[in-house]
C-alpha cells in the first residue's frame, strides 16, 4: 500500500469526524424550517461541543472507570467505523479490514458499552434508557443483517469497497429488491440513531429517552465525547446507506482512469456533500411527519423493517435473480 | 337534633351566603356535621374544598369549612371545634371525610400541616402533605399565635411511599427536579418491566404559604397574590376572589366590567388550551404541532397585550371592576383575531385527527372511565373528558354566563362539553371542542360590550368603588377556569384587612385521578398522560 493512500485514509477520517456535527446541524436546521421554526445556526454543534471541552466533569460517586472510558471507547468505535466505510473512496487501507456484518458488529460493541456504562452509575434513568437501547438493537440487528444480504444476493460480497466497485463495474438498472432493502434500511437507520418514530433526540422527558437516557449522567467533555460519537454515528450509517443504495462519485478501484487521485477525490467529496444534504433534509421530513411510536409498538416497526428486507431477497429471488444469472 | 334526608330540605336550613353563585352556609355541630356528610355522600354533591379557621381569639374555637356543589347551589358546611383548652394533650380534631369523599384525603392532610386540627379517621395518613421539614413540628403556620415571619432550618423528614411487592416489581422515583424546566413535583412508579402498576405522587414542593400572607394583606390588595397563586389561571383566581369581596360588601360590579372579565376569563382558557394541545402533541414527539399550536397562542397573548395591557392578563380584574375599558380598534381587532385563530385550530384539528401515528399515541392512553371520575369527585376539564358533564358556567351560572347561553349561536356547541372516552384524545377532543366554543362565546361578549346599551356614559365605567367590609363577614367567589372551578373563600378582618382567605384550585381533586389514569399504562406514555390532565403544581401547593 502506498503512502498516499495511508494519507488519504486519515483525510477521509478526519473529514468524517470534523463534518459530523455539521451534518447533525443541517438536520436540526431542516426540521425547524419544516415546522416553521426559525432554525438554529448549522455551526450550533461546534459550538456545544467547545462549550461542553471546556467545562470541569463531574462524575457520580458511583462512576467506576467503566462509566469514565466508555465516551473514549464510544468515539473510538465511530472513528474506527469512519474508517472502514468506503465513503470517499474503496481503494484505501482500512476499507478491507472488515466487512459490512464487522461492521454491525462494532456497532453492537459501542452499544454495549454505553449501556454498561448508564447502568453503572445505578440510577433509574440510566438502565431504563440501556434497556431500552438493547431491545431496540436486539431487534433492529437481524433487520440491518437482511438489508445486507440484499446486497450480497446482488453482488456476491459483504464487503462495503466490493459492494461499490461491485456497482461501479456491472450496473444494469435498479433491482426491485434495492427498493426494498433502502426502506428497511432507513427505517433501521432511525431506529439505531434514536430519532422519531423510535425515539426523540429534542425531549426533555426522561421517562420517555431512549438514547438520551443513558446520557443523562455525563457532563463536559465526557458528554461532549458521546455526543459527538453519536453524530458520527449517524454520519457512519448514512454513509453506510450511499456505499449500498447510491454510490454514485465514490473513487472505486481501477475506476476512471483518466482522472487522477486528486480529482476523483474531489468530485467524491462534491458527491457526498450534495447526498449529505439531502439526506438530511429527508431525515428531517421523515421526523417532521411522524410522531414518536408508542415503545411497544417499535418491535412492530423493526419487524415490519425486517419484513421489508426479506421482501427484498424474495423479490430478487423471483424477478431479478435472472438478470444477474 | 334534627336528621337531613333530603337535599331540598338541607339547603332550606342556614343561611345564604354572599357569593356569586347561589350559596348557602349551614353551622353544624359534631353530630349534625357526620350526618349531613353522611346524607351528601349518597347524593350528587361533589366536595368542592376543605379549609379551616384559628378564631381563638374571638370565641375559642377552630373553625372546619368545607364547601359543596350540589345540582343547584353551593352548600358550606361550617363546624366549630372546641380547641381542647391551652396545652391539651390531644390535637383539636373533627370527623373526616375522606370515608365518604376521596379527594378530601389530600386536604386533610393539608389542614393538619397548616392549622393543626387532625381528622378522625380510621386509617390516617400521618405523613404530612405541604409540610416538607420546612418549619418545626409543633409549629402550625395558620394559627394565630404563629409568627409568620422566622425562617428555621430545612429538615428533610422520611416520607415512606407504599411500596409493591412482587417479583421483578421495582421502582422509579422521579422528580421533583426534572430534566426539563417545569414544575417540580415527585412520582413514585412502582413498575415491572415498562408497566406502571402503581404510582404515588407527593406534591407541595412549591408551597408559598399564600394563605398565611393573604393575612397580611388588605382587602383591595389581595387579588393580585390571588391571581398570583397559579400564574396560568390568573383571570380565574383573581375573578374569583373579587367576587368573594364584591359579595361581602355588596357591591355589583358594572356590567361592562362583568362582560369584560368574561372576555379576560375565555381568553385565558384559549390561551391555555392552546399551549395544551400543542404541548401534547410535543409529548408525542409531534413537533410539528407544538410549533403551530405556539404561533397560535402567541398571536392571541400579544392580542391580550394590546387589548387588556397584559399578556397573561394578569391583573386585569380589580375588586370592583377591571383595570381598563377596551381600547378603541379593539373591536375590530379582536374579530381578526378570532378569525386567524378560528382558521388555525379548524386546520389543526384536521391534522391531529387524520394523523395516523398521533391517533396511536392518545387513543386508549390514560383511560380515566367514567365511574372512578364520579367516585374520585372530579372537576372541570379532566371530568368532562370522562363523561362527566359539569362546567360552573352552565351549572351555576354567575353574571354575564347567566344570559349568555341563550345568545351562542348555532356554529357553538353549548356547555358543558363531555367525551366519553377519558383517554389523553378525549382530553385534547374535549380541548379542541372549548376553543371553538369559546371563540363563539367572545364573539358574542364582544357584541354584547359594544351594544347601545352599554355604551351612554355611564355605562362605560369598568370599576366601581368599593367601601369598607363589615369585619368577620364570609365571602364566596366561585369561577369556572379553564382548568375547572376555582374557589375563593374570603373572612373579612377588622379596618379593611383579610381575617382568612382560602384560595382552592380544582387541581386537588384532579391529582388523585391521575394516580389511576395511569394504572396498566407504559412508563414512556407517563408524560403524556400528565400533560393532558396538565394540573397545578402551584395552585394546589399553595
Amino acid at each position: 500500500m502506498r503512502m498516499i493512500s495511508f494519507i488519504w485514509q486519515f483525510g477521509e477520517v478526519a473529514l468524517a469526524v470534523a463534518i459530523a456535527p455539521l451534518f447533525a446541524g443541517w438536520i436540526a436546521q431542516c426540521r425547524a424550517w419544516m415546522q416553521n421554526r426559525s432554525a438554529p445556526p448549522l455551526t450550533l454543534p461546534y459550538r456545544v461541543l467547545g462549550k461542553l471541552f471546556r467545562k470541569d466533569a463531574a462524575l457520580a460517586t458511583d462512576a467506576s472507570g467503566l462509566f469514565r472510558t466508555t465516551p473514549y471507547i464510544l468515539f473510538g468505535t465511530m472513528v474506527l467505523a469512519a474508517a472502514i466505510i468506503p465513503s470517499l473512496a474503496t481503494d484505501l487501507p482500512f476499507a478491507r479490514a472488515a466487512d459490512a456484518i464487522a461492521l454491525i458488529g462494532l456497532f453492537a460493541t459501542a452499544r454495549v458499552f454505553l449501556s454498561l456504562a448508564a447502568m453503572d452509575v445505578g440510577t433509574p434513568f440510566g438502565s431504563m434508557g440501556a434497556r431500552r437501547e438493547m431491545m431496540i438493537g436486539f431487534l433492529a440487528e437481524p433487520a440491518l443483517l437482511m438489508v445486507l444480504f440484499n446486497a450480497f444476493l446482488l453482488y456476491r460480497t459483504t464487503a462495503l469497497p466490493s459492494l461499490v466497485d461491485g456497482y461501479a463495474t456491472h450496473h444494469q438498472g435498479m433491482d426491485p429488491s434495492v427498493i426494498f432493502a433502502a426502506v428497511a434500511f432507513l427505517m433501521v437507520l432511525l431506529a439505531e440513531n434514536g430519532r422519531i418514530p423510535i425515539d426523540n433526540p429534542a425531549t426533555h422527558l426522561e421517562l420517555t429517552m431512549i438514547h438520551e437516557a443513558m446520557l443523562l449522567e455525563y457532563s463536559a467533555r465526557h458528554l461532549a465525547l458521546v455526543e459527538w460519537a453519536s453524530s458520527l454515528k449517524l454520519l457512519n450509517y448514512a454513509c453506510i446507506g450511499f456505499a449500498l443504495f447510491v454510490p454514485w462519485g465514490i473513487a472505486t478501484h481501477g475506476a476512471m482512469p483518466g482522472l487522477d487521485g486528486a480529482a476523483m477525490l474531489l468530485i467524491a467529496i462534491l458527491a457526498l456533500g450534495v447526498k449529505l444534504v439531502f439526506s438530511g433534509a429527508l431525515l428531517a421530513l421523515i421526523e417532521s411527519l411522524s410522531a414518536k411510536l408508542r415503545l411497544f409498538r417499535a418491535p412492530e416497526y423493526l419487524a415490519t423493517a425486517f419484513l421489508v428486507a426479506v421482501l427484498g431477497l424474495l423479490a430478487h429471488l423471483l424477478l431479478g435473480a435472472n438478470v444477474h444469472g | 337534633m334534627e336528621v337531613f334526608v333530603e337535599q331540598g330540605e338541607l339547603m332550606q336550613q342556614g343561611a345564604d351566603l354572599p357569593s356569586n353563585v347561589e350559596c348557602r352556609r349551614l353551622c353544624v355541630d359534631r353530630e349534625q356535621w357526620l350526618q349531613t356528610v353522611q346524607t351528601l355522600s349518597s347524593s350528587a354533591a361533589r366536595l368542592l374544598s376543605l379549609w379551616g379557621a384559628d378564631d381563638r381569639d374571638r370565641d375559642g374555637c377552630f373553625r372546619i369549612y368545607a364547601a359543596w356543589l350540589l345540582p343547584a347551589s353551593v352548600l358550606v358546611l361550617e363546624h366549630p371545634i372546641d380547641d381542647g383548652g391551652l396545652g391539651a394533650a390531644t390535637a383539636p380534631s373533627y370527623p373526616g371525610l375522606a370515608r365518604f369523599f376521596p379527594s378530601a384525603r389530600r386536604m386533610q392532610r393539608a389542614l393538619h400541616d397548616l392549622l393543626g386540627v387532625v381528622a378522625e379517621e380510621q386509617e390516617r395518613d400521618e405523613r404530612g402533605w405541604l409540610r416538607h421539614g420546612g418549619w418545626p413540628d409543633n409549629l402550625y403556620p395558620l394559627r394565630r399565635d404563629a409568627d409568620g415571619h422566622q425562617s428555621y432550618p430545612v429538615v428533610s423528614a422520611a416520607y415512606p411511599f407504599v411500596t409493591v411487592q412482587g417479583d421483578g416489581v421495582h421502582e422509579i422515583a422521579v422528580g421533583p427536579v426534572h430534566a426539563g424546566t417545569i414544575e417540580p413535583g415527585h412520582f413514585r412508579f412502582s413498575v415491572v418491566g415498562e408497566k406502571m402498576l402503581r404510582l404515588e405522587e407527593r406534591l407541595g414542593y412549591t408551597h408559598k404559604g399564600v394563605a398565611r400572607r393573604f393575612q397580611e394583606l388588605t382587602q383591595l390588595e389581595g387579588h393580585r397574590l390571588a391571581a398570583r397563586l397559579s400564574g396560568d389561571s390568573a383571570v380565574a383566581f383573581s375573578w374569583a376572589y373579587c367576587a368573594a369581596l364584591e359579595s361581602v360588601t355588596t357591591t355589583p360590579c358594572p356590567g361592562r366590567a362583568t362582560l369584560l372579565r368574561a372576555l379576560a376569563l375565555e381568553h385565558e382558557r384559549m390561551a391555555n388550551h392552546l399551549g395544551d394541545i400543542g404541548a401534547i402533541g410535543n409529548d408525542a414527539g409531534f413537533a410539528f404541532g407544538f410549533t403551530q399550536f405556539s404561533r397560535l397562542k402567541e398571536d392571541l397573548l400579544r392580542a391580550n397585550r394590546s387589548v387588556f395591557g397584559a399578556r397573561y392578563l394578569m391583573d386585569y380584574v380589580l375588586p370592583g371592576g377591571v383595570a381598563a375599558d377596551l381600547p378603541q380598534n379593539a373591536h375590530s381587532t379582536l374579530l381578526n383575531v378570532y378569525r386567524d385563530l378560528e382558521a388555525g385550530v379548524l386546520a389543526m384539528r384536521a391534522i391531529y385527527g387524520e394523523h395516523a401515528g398521533l391517533r396511536d399515541r392518545l387513543h386508549e392512553t390514560g383511560r380515566l372511565g367514567r365511574e372512578i371520575a364520579e367516585q374520585m369527585g372530579a372537576l372541570g376539564l379532566p371530568a368532562r373528558a370522562s363523561g362527566v358533564a359539569c362546567d360552573l358556567r352552565a351549572d351555576h351560572p354567575w353574571a354575564p354566563y347567566d344570559k349568555l347561553l341563550q345568545k351562542l349561536s348555532d356554529k357553538a356547541p353549548l356547555w358543558p362539553i363531555t367525551h366519553p372516552d377519558g383517554d389523553v384524545a378525549a382530553r385534547v377532543q374535549v380541548r379542541f371542542d372549548e376553543l371553538l366554543q369559546c371563540l363563539e362565546l367572545c364573539r358574542v361578549l364582544l357584541e354584547e360590550i359594544s351594544s347601545p346599551a352599554l355604551s351612554g356614559p355611564a355605562q362605560r365605567s369598568v370599576q366601581a368603588a368599593l367601601p369598607a367590609a363589615a369585619p368577620y363577614r364570609l365571602g364566596m367567589g366561585l369561577i369556572e377556569g379553564w382548568r375547572g372551578p376555582v374557589m375563593v373563600a374570603l373572612e373579612t378582618g377588622t379596618d379593611g384587612a383579610i381575617r382568612r382567605c382560602h384560595a382552592h384550585d380544582s387541581s386537588w381533586q384532579n391529582w388523585p385521578l391521575l394516580e389511576y389514569a395511569i394504572l396498566g399504562n407504559i412508563v414512556p406514555d407517563f408524560p403524556l398522560i400528565n400533560k393532558s390532565f396538565n394540573l397545578s403544581y402551584s395552585g394546589q401547593d399553595g
